[in-house]
């Protein structure tokens, strides 16, 4: 299979960023549909399973991007997903998904700071899609 | 009303029921604790016999007797402080050597009895122990509080100034690589939404700015007479090119006088704030009223729009720092979340009162009332 048969789903609250993520990802050749809130994402999903889903953090509420894992887990355990974050250092609430424990709560694949390369988020889901 | 449980291990029948008689019928209050503390004992005979219901009931209050026939009271101490229990511990005790007490305070009590004791000896060191275990319950509250608000802080600074910054690199680095063509002309969007999250970043610098200028007094020789009308207008010709740019018009009416006592930088604050949150939230089209009124020596500001409205449940939370309503009609709004809660701290310091009435869609209305002097 190639990149253009997988479709990606982004939720992100801040216009800027989904539209550039959403530019990356389609001039890396992937299909894509954009969500701008928890509310739109929890609908699209209702009816659609996506190749794979990032989902921002903090929107409607400062947890969205973790409800959102735990829903689309269990509508399609088997879509990977990416949570992207601009917080995590500062605020001393990081986490990283290389412990089991956290892996049990936090229902995500990949755990991502805002701001990476294109190339970066790139060669991320390459390897949750193992292209 | 509040209830302290009070153990006492003692030999002595007599000060176990003296006690338990003087306790049943005590209560503490002071004028600066919100509830009374009243007294529910239970005794032990023995250290042995005091452990187990430490580990059971565990009390709040221990009154440890010294000599017991078994295990004596620092023995019963140092259980305490092995298992970690929270109890303030008094040691009741006839013959408190020196050696005692400094291996009892070592090991955590917080007071000593006397033994044979007065009624009134017995009040008045629970009603110590009482006191202290108040104080650290307000302290660990404050503590825990203080540490959410700082949560808070952080996590706003984070996602308000990174998200920005983060818009502007992905935007910038687009440019760079020419990943939308070769002509400026093909950034036209770029640029304009990076220019947009600079003055979303500038006015969250400027809100925080306010923030910790706000102080818990007020600076009584900046107080002066000041013409509100004045404050008003020039918060107007600020917010003017934000609110041709969003087709809003502005309107000031004074109904009668508009002097009041104050500091005008603190005015100011109040004007800006409630005007710009007018024009931002309001629809293309529409108005902003504002009304200056006084009757007998109260001064009335009302700050009406025809914007988007805040619904019941959202109004109670509006005040609280960095907290936005975040929904459909708010999301390509930008704010620090600092404003409402700015202003309110302001309206306090001048014994003042500020309420909000709206109906989504229609409009919302801030009405802030201050004493004039």
């Amino acid at each position: 299979m190639k990149k253009s048969d997988y479709t990606i789903l982004v939720a992100d609250d801040d216009p800027d960023y989904l539209f550039q993520t959403i530019f990356n990802l389609e001039k890396a050749g992937y299909k894509t549909v954009r969500a701008e809130s928890q509310a739109e994402a929890e609908l699209i999903i209702s009816g659609f399973r996506p190749d794979l889903a990032i989902f921002d953090l903090m929107m409607e509420s400062d947890d969205s991007g973790f409800i959102l894992c735990y829903r689309i887990k269990k509508l399609y355990p088997d879509v990977p997903v990416i949570l992207a974050t601009g917080v995590s250092r500062e605020t001393g609430m990081s986490f990283s998904l290389d412990s089991e424990k956290e892996k049990s709560w936090i229902r995500a694949d990949r755990y991502l700071e805002k701001g990476i390369r294109a190339d970066q988020l790139d060669q991320e889901i390459m390897k949750l899609l193992k292209l | 009303m509040a209830v302290l449980k009070v153990l006492v291990i003692d030999d002595e029948p007599g000060i176990r029921s003296g006690v338990s008689r003087i306790l049943g019928t005590f209560h503490v209050s002071y004028p600066f604790m919100d509830e009374d503390f009243t007294f529910e004992v239970a005794a032990a005979a023995s250290g042995e016999e005091g452990i187990e219901m430490i580990a059971d009931d565990k009390p709040d209050i221990l009154l440890l007797d010294n000599k017991l026939p078994g295990m004596q009271g620092v023995d019963v101490l140092e259980k305490i402080r092995e298992k970690k229990y929270n109890i303030a511990v008094a040691m009741i005790t006839s013959y408190a050597s020196l050696d005692v007490a400094i291996r009892a305070t070592r090991d955590g009590a917080t007071d000593f009895i006397p033994k044979p004791f007065t009624p009134q000896e017995l009040k008045s060191s629970i009603e110590n122990i009482t006191k202290q275990l108040y104080l650290k319950k307000v302290t660990n509250k404050l503590n825990e509080e203080g540490k959410k608000i700082r949560y808070q802080f952080l996590s706003v600074l984070s996602h308000e100034l990174k998200a920005p910054l983060n818009a502007l690199e992905g935007y910038l680095r687009m440019m760079k690589e020419k990943q939308a063509g070769d002509r400026i002309e093909d950034y036209a969007n770029h640029i304009d939404r990076s220019l947009q999250r600079i003055q979303g970043m500038r006015n969250l610098i400027m809100d925080l700015l306010d923030f910790t200028k706000i102080r818990l007094e007020k600076k009584e020789d900046k107080i002066q007479k000041i013409d509100l009308a004045r404050v008003a207008e020039g918060a107007i010709v600020t917010v003017q090119p934000y609110a041709i740019q969003m087709d809003v018009s502005v309107n000031l009416e004074v109904r009668n006088d508009s002097v009041i006592m104050a500091d005008p930088e603190d005015m100011d604050i109040i004007f800006n704030n409630l005007i710009s949150n007018a024009v931002k939230y309001n629809r293309s089209g529409g108005r902003v009223n504002i009304t200056i009124e006084s009757t007998g020596n109260e001064i009335i500001l009302e700050f009406a729009d025809t914007g988007i409205g805040i619904s019941e449940n959202e109004k109670d939370d509006i005040f609280r720092e960095f907290m936005r309503v975040k929904n459909e009609r708010t999301k390509n709004i930008s704010g620090s979340g600092l404003g409402l809660s700015i202003v309110k701290k302001v309206v306090e310091l001048y014994h003042g009162e500020i309420k909000v009435e709206s109906t989504p869609d229609v409009g919302t209305i801030f009405r802030v009332k201050m004493p004039k002097n």
